[in-house]
């Protein structure tokens, strides 16, 4: 998606030259919302959640179920696991997170289950029949919105989560606590404050043994537990590899020593840049609309540095930082969760509109200072507030 | 003049067009998504801001 949106971006500030578009998925880019409520949900394809494909990109080189297996940013080039070496003029790096993992004594893989790409959707929605029995590790977002699809196409479903409420971070207490009251009145159990230690089965996951020692059968294990960024194809160049690729604020990818690579820009959720709208310490947004905002701002900047370096006089680099809006939402249920702002850096929550027990709105503050709102339903409030973060 | 549609399917009243293109798109006061059928060619822009915004995929230009 970063890459699609790079490229339509460059065409729009009036890139002409040629783009080679590099994944190692064998699908054309699409959508990945879908993929933890619809896809599951129902019978879905490739072609529902594809990305329409616009006649500026037409003539992109789609070098699909291609991984780049390393690059040389001194030099400018990448090579490809079919030992393609390509030159570059510019580098856009979009190749965001993989799920984490958990390692176990009893290692089983049958039965076992993440979400982030349409194969892991499609499988699980084949695993997920009415009666089964689901264990979900990790209770953020991905984990409830799961449980909450699960319970839908009827199976029985335990959320078992490190944390004391499920999204906690960023929700906040309250709110979380909302979320574990809702998602436990629609029939989720929750197992919150304990690990799995270890599965139990032969060839295929028949439970778990939780840290306490307690036994849940199940048929289906998914781990929902975050992500790291894709960055080990880089190894061996000067990055700051901190946290994804760290980048300053026009979105160019840092060296470990202060400096920056002007030609290699980082977009989505591999990168992590500072927000004027809050401070300036970069951190990853691993929110849906970030990609989309930074390949909106990388396309105009390298568009512009193309045409330069082509001798057109008038072109003009902007300048002015990468601040983007972070927005989320979430469905779970009848509940419809949306945000805006950083609300993980908040010391301070509290309910600002509505009911607790029906539609409401959180306010997120640090020092006194709003830097995040969320609500259920609401919706027209909770985007009264985003003009805060609009400067 | 450019057309728009909305898969009223798909959309789950997220809003986020609303940004991109308050001319054209706006949610009432049951939260619910209305939308502006036609537009001005200067809106295109703002549109197809609005599409690849929308996280449902849902918005439509018909040529």
């Amino acid at each position: 998606m970063g890459g699609l949106r790079a490229a339509e971006s460059l065409r729009r500030f009036g890139y002409a030259g040629p783009i080679v578009a590099i994944g190692d998925e064998a699908y054309p880019p699409y959508n990945r919302p879908p993929l933890s409520k619809e896809v599951l949900a129902a019978e879905v394809s490739l072609e529902a959640v594809a990305f329409p494909q616009r006649p500026a990109t037409a003539d992109v080189d789609w070098k699909l179920g291609t991984k780049v297996v390393s690059a040389n940013l001194a030099a400018g080039t990448v090579e490809t696991d079919k030992g393609e070496v390509i030159e570059y003029s510019k580098l856009l790096i979009a190749t965001g997170l993989r799920p984490k993992r958990q390692d176990y004594p009893n290692n089983l893989t049958v039965g076992r289950h993440v979400i982030r790409g349409l194969d892991d959707a499609l499988a699980l929605r084949a695993a997920l029949k009415p009666g089964a029995r689901v264990v979900i590790l990790g209770a953020g977002f991905i984990g409830c919105e799961t449980a909450a699809t699960a319970r839908k196409l009827g199976a029985e479903v335990t959320v078992v989560g490190p944390g004391e409420l499920p999204i906690l971070r960023p929700l906040g207490r309250e709110f979380a606590a909302e979320v574990k009251r809702r998602q436990e009145h629609e029939g989720t159990r929750f197992a919150m404050g304990r690990r799995v230690a270890d599965l139990i089965g032969e060839a295929v996951v028949e439970g778990v043994v939780l840290d306490d020692g307690t036994e849940i059968a199940c048929d289906v294990f998914i781990e929902a537990i975050g992500s790291h960024p894709n960055t080990e194809w880089l190894e061996g160049n000067d990055i700051d590899f901190s946290n994804g690729l760290v980048c300053d604020s026009t979105l160019n990818v840092r060296t470990a020593t202060d400096g920056v690579w002007p030609d290699v820009y980082a977009i989505g959720d591999v990168a992590s840049f500072p927000n004027p709208i809050f401070d300036d310490i970069p951190r990853r947004v691993e929110h849906w609309n970030i990609p989309t905002e930074c390949a909106k701002y990388i396309g105009a900047r390298v568009a512009a540095e193309l045409a330069i370096a082509e001798g057109a006089a008038e072109a003009v680099v902007p300048e002015a930082p990468f601040k983007p809006i972070p927005s989320f939402w979430s469905d779970q249920f009848d509940m419809h969760i949306l945000a805006f702002g950083l609300l993980a850096l908040a010391d301070e929550a509290r309910l600002i509109e509505g009911d607790i027990n029906d539609d409401f709105v959180f306010g997120y503050y640090r020092e006194g200072k709003m830097v995040g709102v969320a609500g259920v339903g609401m919706r027209s409030v909770v985007q009264g507030y985003r003009k805060v973060f609009d400067a | 003049m450019i057309k728009i549609d909305v898969d009223m399917t798909k959309c789950q009243h997220y809003g986020q067009c609303v940004f991109e293109a308050p001319e054209v798109f706006r949610l009432n006061a049951d939260d619910k998504l209305e939308y502006t059928a036609t537009a001005d060619d200067s809106e295109r822009a703002n549109v197809e801001a609005a599409i690849d915004i929308c996280p449902m995929q849902a918005i439509f230009i018909v040529e």
